[in-house]
């Protein structure tokens, strides 16, 4: 079988996948799979090029994922009304000043003579330039906050419309993966594994206690959508009676609809980005970066920057996970800081990434869906499995409500297993890299 | 101004907790030095272990428990711990035997190990919650307190009470013990010597006819010890949660990596240092400094550096300027 072959026939699986449970448990589910599949395609798009083309270790995504999330806020939600008045322009004013403070440090650090006075200055910029932020800043917070704390309480954002969001989101990633990327490259591969870890935590715990800006655990609701609302749909003469010419009721029609709607936009977006990481990795640059990626010291030695190279497809691909966050929160249609969790939106994508194929972009594309579907699938097979082992076993014993309470436990377990099989025996992935 | 209170305050808010947490971090720092020297790669399954170990210590806990066994004053859990580190043991050589070992053979790259480990982090976090769920345990019985705050404030008529939980002295105790142990076995013994020359350098050790099976076995069962102690000391001080315990990943690392990976007195030291640095950081100064400061100087907030929140942020903060400054951490480890 040619790999042409073979990559159609896998493709052509996951098609059956997905129009199998369609059918079975119907296309709500099936399209709801589908959207967040595409999304998660993205993500593993994005990995892969860290790690498929340059050998990057980053388990940082969640956070990348998250400065998305925030981006749609940013972005879309309305500004609210007197918020910026109240506390906007200190709190602004602080963040300069914050930076300043770090700028000031690393000039200190590079412009002084080494020695026991550059220490101490560095040390006394650093904490003079903290406590004059703190003082700007937390009055401003106060007043922010102090504004309608039940509804708002936050600044709000631009009330653009929220596909510019999703490019935002991917320059907000960026930024942050430059200022990873400078710190941590180049130090060596677990080192940089444990920075992106940190940054991801910290990412997250800014998302969840700086209320200004995100409305922490009280979450961002009712973010603008791009599609049309369902309740929009159900009133349209026009929409209703092509829904009964489809035979469908208006209701499930709508749902249909919009999440239709949303698999297509999506589907642009990844077309989109796998056209242009397909030509990065046949141009010369995916070359030179396959290169680095085998042999560092031979690609130095042949005139390659290889932190710099390094640094660009860290901060490429880190964007691609920023986009796909912003795209992931605009679908949910709200910001929910505390549901970002390592396991699922750092530990899955390196799943799919391994299981499609590290270095072949239709890999991650392919893993990316397939795991998805997988994990959602996952519950209600281990219920089934759960329900056939148990039911032998007496009503109410405390063995068989164990187990089936726990079934729910089952998908981590599956993932971890079937990254341990893949890596031990198809460690090259389901469509290898050619 | 009130010097003597100022001290008991300081002492129960910041320097007992955080030398207990420093105790705890610097046993799991420990765990990951060890397999980082022996092994060499991140072991990112490291909290799931700690979990694991800690999950088969409650279960054997309750069996006691069922069965009317208890140690009195301490908790029932420290009768439980070799019964968890048996079991853990067990369940880490069996990981080895079936992951580990097919990747050391093939001479594999250090980060396919790590992603290696990320497979099994996920396996036994399924399995963890798979058999205990996801809730909060609490699973320390015995006295809660050696001394309570109103007891030691009656015994020296001071305004601020100094708390001396059970729990925190079994965990300096037990910490203490194990270190001990550790660094005789690793000094005194035939095996633990073989361990640290193979730790130095591997084709050396093996020439000299060190049997690496044997030493790998060796560490997979230590690593048990340690991972299940800190794991236990951890869950008795607040409470078991499966989740918590991945989460105390970052800060172990950090631990390890700021007293340089692959250096057990490292990893101790980056434990306290860590563990220091988070607490007095995101601790509220306020009411030592009311004590402290004559009252003009008195402060009005709660001078509280970063929320309580951002406690990775710190141990972040210190893994970075480390790196930056001293790659190779404050003791020399194995690096680069």
């Amino acid at each position: 079988m040619t790999p042409v072959m073979r990559n159609t026939a896998l493709f052509g699986l996951m098609a059956a996948l997905l129009i199998g449970t369609g059918m079975v448990q119907g296309w709500n589910l099936a399209l709801t799979i589908l959207n967040m599949g595409l999304i998660s395609a993205i993500l593993a798009l994005g990995v892969n090029l860290q790690w498929g083309f340059a050998g990057l270790f980053n388990i940082g995504i969640m956070g990348f994922i998250a400065l998305g999330g925030l981006a749609t806020v940013l972005v879309s939600m309305p500004a609210t009304e007197g918020a910026f008045a109240a506390g906007g322009v200190r709190i602004i004013l602080a963040l300069i000043l914050g930076a300043a403070t770090i700028v000031g440090a690393v000039l200190v650090q590079t412009r002084m003579a080494k020695g026991r006075l550059r220490a101490l200055s560095t040390v006394a910029v650093l904490i003079v330039g903290f406590f004059v932020f703190r003082a700007v800043f937390d009055p401003g917070v106060e007043a922010i906050e102090a504004i309608n704390p039940a509804s708002t309480g936050y600044l709000g954002g631009l009330g653009l419309p929220v596909l510019i969001a999703w490019p935002v989101g991917g320059l907000l990633a960026a930024g942050a993966a430059w200022i990873i990327g400078k710190t941590a490259l180049g130090l060596r591969s677990d080192y940089l594994a444990i920075a992106t870890l940190g940054i991801a935590e910290i990412i997250l715990a800014v998302l969840k206690n700086e209320d200004w800006l995100t409305r922490g655990v009280k979450n961002v609701v009712g973010i603008p959508r791009p599609v049309p609302y369902e309740v929009d749909l159900q009133q349209d003469v026009g929409f209703i009676e092509r829904a009964a010419g489809l035979g469908l009721d208006p209701v499930n029609a709508s749902t249909l609809y919009v999440k239709f709607a949303y698999g297509v936009l999506f589907l642009i977006v990844l077309l989109l980005l796998l056209w242009l990481v397909q030509k990065a990795l046949h141009s010369p640059w995916g070359r030179m970066m396959r290169a680095i990626r085998d042999n560092e010291v031979a690609a130095e030695a042949m005139g390659k920057d290889v932190k710099g190279r390094h640094l660009q497809i860290f901060i490429l691909g880190s964007a691609i996970c920023g986009l796909a966050g912003a795209m992931m929160t605009t679908l949910d249609g709200q910001l929910t800081p505390t549901s970002y969790q390592p396991l699922r939106f750092t530990f899955l994508i390196w799943v799919m990434v391994i299981v499609g194929g590290s270095g072949n972009n239709f890999g991650a594309v392919l893993g990316g869906m397939l795991i998805w579907w997988l994990w959602v699938m996952v519950e209600p097979i281990g219920l089934w499995l759960m329900g056939v082992i148990t039911s032998g076993m007496a009503d109410g014993s405390w063995l068989k409500d164990h187990l089936i309470e726990s079934a729910a436990q089952m998908r981590l377990l599956t993932m971890g297993v079937i990254l341990l099989l893949m890596l031990r025996f198809s460690p090259r992935g389901l469509i290898p890299e050619r | 101004m009130d010097l003597i209170n100022a001290i008991v305050a300081f002492a129960n808010f910041v320097f007992v907790p955080a030398l207990a947490y420093g105790a705890q971090l610097s046993l799991g720092a420990l765990g990951v030095t060890l397999i980082y020297g022996i092994l060499r790669f991140s072991n990112f399954a490291h909290g799931d272990t700690m979990a694991f170990g800690t999950m088969a210590t409650i279960l054997v806990t309750w069996g006691f428990q069922a069965m009317g066994i208890s140690l009195g004053v301490l908790p029932t859990a420290l009768v439980a711990l070799p019964f968890g580190i048996a079991i853990t043991g067990l369940m880490l050589l069996g990981t080895d035997k079936v992951v580990y070992k097919f990747y050391r053979k093939q001479k594999a790259a250090p980060v396919i190990l790590v992603i290696v480990s990320m497979g099994v982090m996920f396996v036994m976090n399924g399995i963890v919650r798979f058999i205990i769920g996801v809730d909060d345990i609490d699973f320390a019985d015995g006295e809660r307190f050696l001394i309570s705050a109103r007891t030691f404030k009656a015994m020296t008529g001071l305004d601020e009470g100094l708390a001396i939980r059970t729990t925190t002295v079994i965990t300096l105790v037990t910490a203490a013990i194990a270190v001990a142990l550790l660094f005789w076995f690793l000094n005194k013994t035939r095996t633990g010597k073989s361990m640290r020359a193979f730790s130095d350098n591997e084709d050396l050790a093996l020439l000299s006819g060190i049997n690496p099976e044997r030493v790998v076995m060796v560490t997979w069962l230590i690593v048990a010890a340690l991972a299940t102690t800190a794991g236990v000391l951890y869950g008795l001080d607040k409470s078991f949660k499966a989740f918590v315990y991945f989460q105390l990943l970052l800060p172990i690392f950090a631990s390890a990596i700021v007293g340089g990976l692959g250096n057990p007195l490292g990893a101790i030291a980056g434990g306290f240092v860590i563990a220091f640095s988070e607490v007095m950081v995101t601790y509220a100064w306020k009411k030592v400094l009311v004590y402290a400061m004559p009252g003009p100087l008195e402060p009005d907030g709660l001078v509280q550096l970063l929320s309580t929140d951002y406690k990775f942020a710190v141990s972040f903060a210190i893994l970075i300027i480390v790196l930056l400054f001293k790659p190779t951490g404050l003791f020399k480890g194995q690096s680069v």
